[in-house]
């Protein structure tokens, strides 16, 4: 998959939401025991496919996410697949202690909960509407994978994942449409990431929405004579430490972007993972100790410094230390 | 209830949730003597790396249906399992346990307005109505009646009875299983602590053990 970063041309695809909505109605096809709950938003989070293709093992939960959790536990424990889905913010802040009584705790395994609308690219909704912690709650609890796919490609091939995988998962959507990263066929599973660019001097880590965006940077920051690695870090939980490891040691300096608070999500977990591995200097993109607001999407990106230049400019003050440090 | 203590994980065994957790004592007491559990550990109760949680964990005891402790979950992950039934075709029933100061969670009513629509005919809430919650009567906390009134509302077949009495509870649960397109809630008024003089209706023993000097004179009351 490795390639220059100006070998990308990146052209707009779908939302990961309607992608999640697509794979989920072919699994639906594949597989009698996926069972979806959906808290009144399924024409927002695209499980209205699902329900109407099959309307029986599809249940209207009302805007009651609590017990949406618990009634999809008890279907996951009951022999169903179960897909939980609604508006990030609200199945995972209103959910959360179902989801760590009801589903983590005792490990429910068959137990799939897709949050929508994620981060502050939904717009004009606000900030009630978007989901900014959802990763770092989602990590803290104990045996759940967290997932959060670029684009619809990787959307469709974790949702098949997550379906098989033997263990709660949590599944990241966005809500605008988004940059194609991948061709069909390429392959994700828990624990992995994909190398997009190859690089010597920096390597950029990002995660969803902010991939497209780092591979924008790395064609600026090549432009510019500088080498910067891309990496889509697709699992968040667990992470692919190997390749962080090999970041560290290879490039010494490392940039983490995600739209997401950047003091509670991938960019600790991935500094932590430095610590331990092998010391590189590091930098962070993501929203700081903030809401946002309403807004259309690439305006509020860009307010609230979420873009590729925002990515170069970290790199600079990385490479900046890196130079001093040497 | 249809289950089988040889083969806990049989597809077709009733379901039973309790979800007032705090209640574990007696249900590790009953798998036990069902033949799910060794007797002979239910003194490590609550004891370092005994099967016998502080509140029923799964992990530990395979047979339970669900890990319950933070009330008012149990009513929702049962109506889950009595629609995995109905998928399935399967005859299975889903038996929960409520408290009556767990049914201050807005959750519960949440379950049950949800149960009523979906017409989960096959799932029986009892509630072990006996009006005493951690820091005092129940009335005195967050008072809940009108009680059945309220299931009513919610779409709910009411049973009202006396919670001490077995033949009314089998005829209950008898004529839940006929009712169709409706869940059932059995209101089992109950008297905490009965049959121990001086633990009747005490507040003061919900959430305590007794002394050894207690237990003693309990024994002989009860026996």
């Amino acid at each position: 998959m490795s390639a220059h970063a100006t070998r990308f041309q990146l052209r707009m695809g779908a939302a990961t939401r309607a992608a999640f909505g697509d794979a989920l109605l072919e699994l639906g096809r594949l597989d009698p025991r996926i069972v979806v709950c959906d808290a009144d938003l399924s024409k927002s989070t695209m499980t209205h496919k699902f329900a109407k293709a099959f309307p029986e093992r599809f249940f209207s939960c009302g805007i009651a996410e609590a017990n949406m959790v618990g009634v999809g536990a008890g279907l996951a424990s009951s022999g169903k697949i179960a897909f939980v889905s609604s508006f990030s913010c609200f199945v995972v802040n209103k959910g959360f202690e179902q989801l760590r009584v009801a589903v983590a705790y005792p490990r429910v395994r068959n137990f799939k909960v897709v949050g929508t609308h994620a981060g502050i690219s939904i717009g004009e909704d606000g900030p009630s509407q978007m989901a900014i912690e959802d990763l770092s709650l989602m990590c803290a609890l104990p045996g759940f994978v967290v997932l959060n796919p670029a684009d619809e490609v990787a959307m469709k091939a974790l949702v098949r994942v997550a379906a098989y995988y033997d263990a709660p998962v949590y599944i990241r959507a966005g809500r605008p449409p988004a940059p194609v990263i991948y061709s069909e066929g390429q392959e994700f599973h828990v624990g992995g990431s994909v190398e997009l660019v190859e690089g010597r001097d920096v390597t950029l880590i990002a995660t969803g929405l902010l991939v497209a965006e780092a591979l924008r940077a790395a064609e600026e920051l090549e432009a510019a004579g500088v080498s910067a690695r891309v990496i889509d870090m697709y699992s968040i939980k667990p992470l692919d430490r190997e390749a962080i490891r090999r970041a560290a040691l290879e490039t010494g300096a490392i940039v983490v972007a995600e739209e997401h608070l950047v003091d509670c999500g991938l960019g600790v977990r991935v500094a932590q993972a430095v610590a331990q591995l092998h010391p590189a200097v590091m930098e962070f993109v993501g929203i700081q100790d903030t809401y946002a607001e309403s807004g259309p999407p690439a305006a509020l990106l860009e307010k609230y410094g979420l873009l590729a230049r925002n990515i170069v400019e970290a790199t600079r003050r990385a490479l900046d230390r890196k130079r001093q440090e040497r | 209830m249809r289950h089988d203590p040889k083969n806990p994980h049989w597809e077709d065994r009733d379901r039973f949730i309790l979800s007032k957790g705090h209640g574990c004592p007696a249900l590790y007491a009953v798998l036990a003597e069902a033949g799910y559990t060794p007797v002979d550990q239910l003194k490590t109760l609550r004891k370092l790396g005994s099967i016998y949680q502080g509140h029923p964990d799964r992990r530990f005891l395979p047979a339970l249906e669900a890990s319950t402790g933070s009330l008012g979950q149990g009513l929702s992950i049962g109506v889950g399992m009595a629609l995995a039934a109905r998928l399935d075709g399967r005859r299975y029933r889903t038996y929960v346990v409520l408290g009556d100061g767990e049914s201050q969670e807005g959750q519960i009513w949440e379950a049950a307005m949800f149960a009523a629509y979906h017409k989960v005919d096959n799932l029986v809430a009892i509630v072990d109505y006996n009006k005493i919650q951690l820091d005092g009567f129940v009335k005195d906390i967050m008072e809940l009646e009108p009680f059945a009134d309220k299931w009513r509302s919610f779409g709910w077949h009411v049973i009202e009875l006396n919670g001490h009495d077995i033949p009314a509870l089998k005829k209950a649960f008898a004529e839940a299983e006929t009712l169709k397109g409706r869940p059932t809630v059995v209101i089992a008024h109950t008297i905490k602590g009965k049959g121990v003089s001086f633990m009747e209706n005490e507040p003061k023993y919900h959430g305590i053990a007794p002394t050894p000097e207690e237990v003693e004179l309990a024994l002989k009351e009860l026996a």
